[in-house]
């Protein structure tokens, strides 16, 4: 790999190259990650007696999740929300990216593409707060919906984990709508028409043709939906109650009021082998491998 | 024929609907900075008012993230920028096995949860005895800010004609002045394009941040705490003015972009 480095761009360069690599890889990616998962099989002791006797790995710290019902349960609707989220975003997002992708003019998606892509540069923070606005108790929606005569007396929508799921879903739209779009574009709108012509239905030209295609693109748009619901704090904690927390609260609880800080890191890397889990089914389920991501 | 008219109301319609969900919540948000009310918030209506702007200003803490924020992603330019081209140069030079191997392990940061990438730093930078602060929360936004800047310039790398640089090298150019004379001058709206990207995506960072920013604070950090607690419409005027900011280089970019596209075509 160096000699067809140093071929191109000189051993001077490629030795930067290789060396910037390195660095990143190697002290900012994998070690940390190292570190924190040999810190969850640690106890969390005093500073004197690290190294020490008592200093040996367990599984301690993971039994404190699976002894903890609250805790688990938090887990495990961590995970279920996530999946909610995932699926309720792609829903959304289907039509806009087939429509951008295949049904606009050029000048026209251009337009949307840029309209779209406004509220993403505006902070999570702010984006979650208008949120919360919203769908505060005396907010504008349910004066709304008061107003129009849909509900006799306003709804809590901040108590449950309602919020937390419009919240999320408006957060991370722009991460399904952009990959799928991709994928769409690719497509030879000819094989739409063919299917057409041959008299397929819509949901048929879908089903078979487009959605085929657009695989690899939907794969990612989950993974990256996923991992960010699943690992999103400022959602949870701007939109959600003390009845709905997430798990990465639970983690931050750990570090900065438990003190507990191999605990956390054992949750953390749960947190992540969840991500991984994800990844790797969404993979099978798509028949895309990691290549195929991220396109 | 006529499923087709329903179907393309029915198209349009959605798309509608779907703008107005995309933007309801920023109009509202701005809307309700000038309520003369003491909670954000745009119903009831209790007149307009512009003093939560003065009252912005006078926030001298606000003033201090804004310039943490400002600091951290300068930094993260710094670092993250050089790191992403190495990482699209290494990628579009080199071929043979490990090449994937190596392209999933850069692209992992961005598939790993921020707060996983803030708490793996944390943790490691503990074993340095470095603790949280500006350092390591330019070092953790890099992690990940790195990836991206990767991802934006290979885009670009991959329609890069290699017998450009070949030529130059058999009319007699050094390798590196074909790679500062040819590659780079072709790689330059990438590069400030992954700039752009690398300075937003750090600077509302929030969940990796957090975890890594010891006792400093960073806009997006404060004007969380805010809401969380001694939540006023000042609050909406910081948003507001950011919106705005970003509204304004959304247009500048699009003009610019069609100013070139009419020159090229």
């Amino acid at each position: 790999m160096f000699s067809q480095l140093k071929a191109r761009f000189g051993s001077g360069l490629a030795v930067g190259i290789i060396g910037m690599i390195a660095i990143w890889l190697i002290g900012l990616v994998i070690l940390p990650q190292l570190l924190m998962v040999d810190y969850s099989f640690r106890p969390n002791l005093l500073p004197a007696d690290i190294g020490g006797p008592k200093d040996v790995y367990s599984l301690t710290n993971y039994e404190t999740l699976f002894g903890n019902h609250i805790h688990l349960k938090i887990f495990f609707k961590t995970i279920w929300s996530s999946v909610l989220v995932t699926g309720l975003t792609l829903v959304v997002s289907y039509p806009i990216a087939f429509y951008l992708a295949k049904v606009a003019t050029p000048q026209k998606a251009a337009l949307c593409l840029l309209l779209l892509i406004i509220p993403f540069w505006i902070n999570e923070i702010l984006r979650t707060f208008s949120w919360y606005i919203i769908l505060a108790y005396k907010g504008p929606l349910n004066a709304l919906l008061l107003g129009l005569g849909f509900i006799d007396r306003p709804i809590r929508f901040l108590s449950g984990d309602g919020g937390v799921l419009i919240g999320m879903v408006y957060a991370y739209i722009l991460f399904m709508i952009f990959p799928i779009y991709n994928a769409i574009e690719s497509l030879d709108t000819n094989q739409i028409k063919a299917a057409r012509n041959l008299g397929a239905g819509w949901i048929r030209t879908h089903w078979r043709v487009v959605i085929p295609h657009a695989k690899p693109g939907i794969a990612t748009g989950c993974i990256m939906t996923f991992m960010l619901a699943a690992g999103s704090y400022a959602v949870p904690a701007l939109l959600g109650s003390p009845g709905s927390r997430w798990f990465t609260q639970i983690i931050y609880n750990w570090f900065f009021e438990g003190g507990d800080w191999n605990q956390g890191a054992a949750y953390a890397f749960l947190l992540l082998i969840i991500c991984i889990g994800f990844i790797a089914l969404v993979m099978r389920i798509f028949k895309v491998g990691l290549g195929d991501i991220a396109k | 024929m006529k499923s087709e008219t329903i179907m393309r109301f029915a198209v349009r319609f959605y798309i509608g609907v779907f703008f107005v969900y995309l933007f309801t919540p920023l109009i509202i948000m701005g809307l309700a900075t000038f309520n003369d009310s003491r909670f954000p918030t745009v119903s009831p209506w209790k007149g307009a008012t512009l003093k939560w702007f003065e009252a912005l200003a006078q926030d001298g803490a606000m003033w201090t993230a804004l310039w943490t924020s400002v600091v951290v992603a300068a930094g993260v330019l710094v670092v993250a920028v050089p790191v992403g081209i190495c990482c699209a140069l290494f990628l579009s030079t080199v071929q043979g096995k490990g090449k994937t191997f190596l392209y999933s392990l850069m692209m992992s940061p961005l598939l790993t949860p921020g707060v996983i990438v803030g708490i793996s730093t944390l943790i490691f930078w503990k074993g340095l005895s470095v603790s949280g602060g500006v350092f390591l929360t330019v070092v953790a936004q890099t992690t990940f800010i790195a990836a991206y800047v990767m991802l934006m310039v290979l885009a670009r790398l991959q329609r890069f004609d290699r017998t450009l640089e070949n030529a130059a090298l058999s009319l007699g150019a050094t390798q590196w002045q074909a790679f500062r004379r040819i590659l780079l001058p072709y790689l330059k709206p990438a590069i400030f394009s992954a700039a752009a990207i690398a300075f937003l995506q750090s600077f509302e960072n929030y969940n990796t941040t957090l975890f890594v920013k010891g006792y400093d604070t960073t806009l997006t950090v404060y004007i969380a705490s805010k809401v969380r607690t001694g939540l006023t419409p000042a609050v909406n005027a910081l948003g507001l003015v950011m919106i705005s900011v970003t509204i304004l280089l959304a247009v500048i970019y699009e003009v610019k972009r069609r100013r070139e596209q009419s020159m090229n075509g």
